[in-house]
């Protein structure tokens, strides 16, 4: 298994939202891509936009720019 | 073969629409399930196909686009998640049974309905919408073309209508989608059921709704949504909150080729060689003596179908005879449109009818019209 790091995680309510979030990360050059929701964060499933901790502002004033809804915002080890 | 059966549904399909289908069957996952290659292949190409329908639409967001197999599954979701006992209706007699049919169910729960007559060449008549509004009325429910005459409803008109009174709009698009420009904004349309085998030019199987922000569908089912595995509830989200169950990927993998086709077409190319076709038989046939044209053809602009039937003759003779003789395939019988046959008068006969695709050609649009002369003059 790869050594786990710090990092942001980002939960959404349906795979739509996931899916725009991909798209808008990627159109706006913002890093990181979708993993399985971490058992830490969730029981369930589902997916997560993974990202470094020090993308955090950038990611959250894109969404906030882009009406992106997410679920959750967590600082996880993933 | 002469395939003049578009309105049930557009047989020729774009080459990328079938290549797109037999890629996404040899590459795509489950889309929501897991966060690998070909999960998420089949999530992007579903968020893609929602972009493309919404902007189609004009909904406010991809999100607002849910994924059904077909028409009648749609309405479905929308009569039963959205009328309760209790209240009232308005619908017209232009409906197919993917209307009707819910309805009567609701009917004989307490719902009232208001079925709008038409006139003799079945259209609707505007006015009667609104002196159809009682207290209790909940919402109109009306297509968007009847698939017996072709004739349009002006949904921006009636969409006004429901506005003024503060109606839900329900919209049945099934022969218009694709085909005819529709903006749920400026229509004031609340929910838009289509399907994606038509004028969308996709799979069998595919069809889906836009239903507007904010407002609330009770789900016709519950089951797998990909996330909130504990929760013993379905997801409340949109789409999700409509879609259990999985998606089916390789269809909207055709349908969103087909889009694309459609976008690079010309909705309007698309629609005018369509009428051009109908008018072109239509011209060729109203004067055939003993051949009887339904509809209203006071304007060209209206879905590309002509209904007709020759003398007396049984539309299903008919119809059997333009295939075994002519090669032509038509749809005789009564088209799950009772109440438009009721009022056409064509109940026991049926009628025959000719539905045209932009594929079609000008010499099958000549044979069809020479097939129905020489019927006629038999």
């Amino acid at each position: 298994m790869r050594k786990k790091e710090l990092r942001l995680v980002v939960t959404f309510h349906t795979t739509a939202d996931a899916m725009a979030m991909e798209k808008e990360c990627k159109e706006n050059q913002v890093n990181g891509r979708l993993i399985p929701v971490p058992r830490s964060i969730s029981a369930g499933c589902g997916l997560a936009w993974c990202a470094g901790l020090e993308d955090k502002d950038t990611i959250l004033s894109m969404m906030d720019q882009v009406g992106i809804e997410h679920e959750d915002l967590h600082e996880c080890m993933v | 073969m002469i395939y003049l059966d578009n309105a049930a549904t557009t047989m020729h399909k774009p080459q990328a629409v079938i290549d797109a289908v037999v890629n996404a069957m040899n590459s795509i996952g489950n889309a929501g399930r897991g966060a690998n290659t070909a999960s998420l292949g089949a999530a992007r190409l579903i968020y893609e196909t929602r972009e493309r329908l919404a902007g189609m639409f004009g909904a406010e967001s991809p999100k607002q686009i849910v994924f059904t197999s077909n028409s009648t599954e749609s309405l479905n979701i929308a009569i039963k998640g959205l009328i309760d006992p209790g209240d009232h209706v308005i619908t017209t007699v232009l409906e197919h049974n993917s209307v009707l049919r819910p309805l009567y169910e609701l009917q004989e729960k307490g719902v009232e309905i208001t079925f709008l007559e038409s006139d003799e060449k079945g259209c609707v008549r505007y006015g009667d919408f609104e002196k159809a509004v009682k207290d209790n009325t909940k919402a109109i429910i009306c297509t968007n073309g009847s698939n017996l005459t072709g004739n349009l409803v002006d949904i921006q008109k009636v969409g006004e209508i429901a506005e003024k009174y503060g109606l839900l709009f329900i919209v049945d698009a099934s022969q218009t989608a694709g085909v005819f420009p529709i903006d749920v904004k400026s229509m004031h349309i609340d929910v838009l059921c289509f399907t994606g085998h038509k004028g969308l030019l996709g799979p069998q199987g595919t069809g889906g709704m836009y239903v507007r922000e904010g407002l609330s569908v009770r789900p016709l089912k519950s089951g797998g949504s990909g996330v909130q595995t504990y929760s013993r509830k379905h997801p409340k989200e949109m789409p999700t909150a409509l879609e259990a169950g999985t998606l089916n990927g390789h269809g909207i993998a055709g349908l969103h080729a087909a889009l694309g086709y459609i976008e690079e077409t010309g909705m309007d190319h698309i629609r005018e060689k369509e009428q051009f076709l109908m008018r072109m038989f239509y011209e060729g046939v109203k004067d055939i003596p003993g051949v009887k044209i339904y509809g209203d053809f006071s304007s060209y602009n209206r879905c590309p179908i002509v209904t007709l039937n020759i003398r007396d003759y049984d539309s299903s003779e008919v119809s059997d005879e333009l295939l075994m003789t002519y090669d032509i395939s038509t749809r005789p019988g009564g088209h799950c449109a009772p109440l438009m046959h009721e009022a056409l008068g064509t109940v026991e006969q049926g009628s025959v009818r000719f539905s045209f695709s932009h594929f079609n050609t000008e010499e099958e649009i000549a044979a069809a019209v020479k097939a129905v002369r020489e019927l006629a003059e038999e």
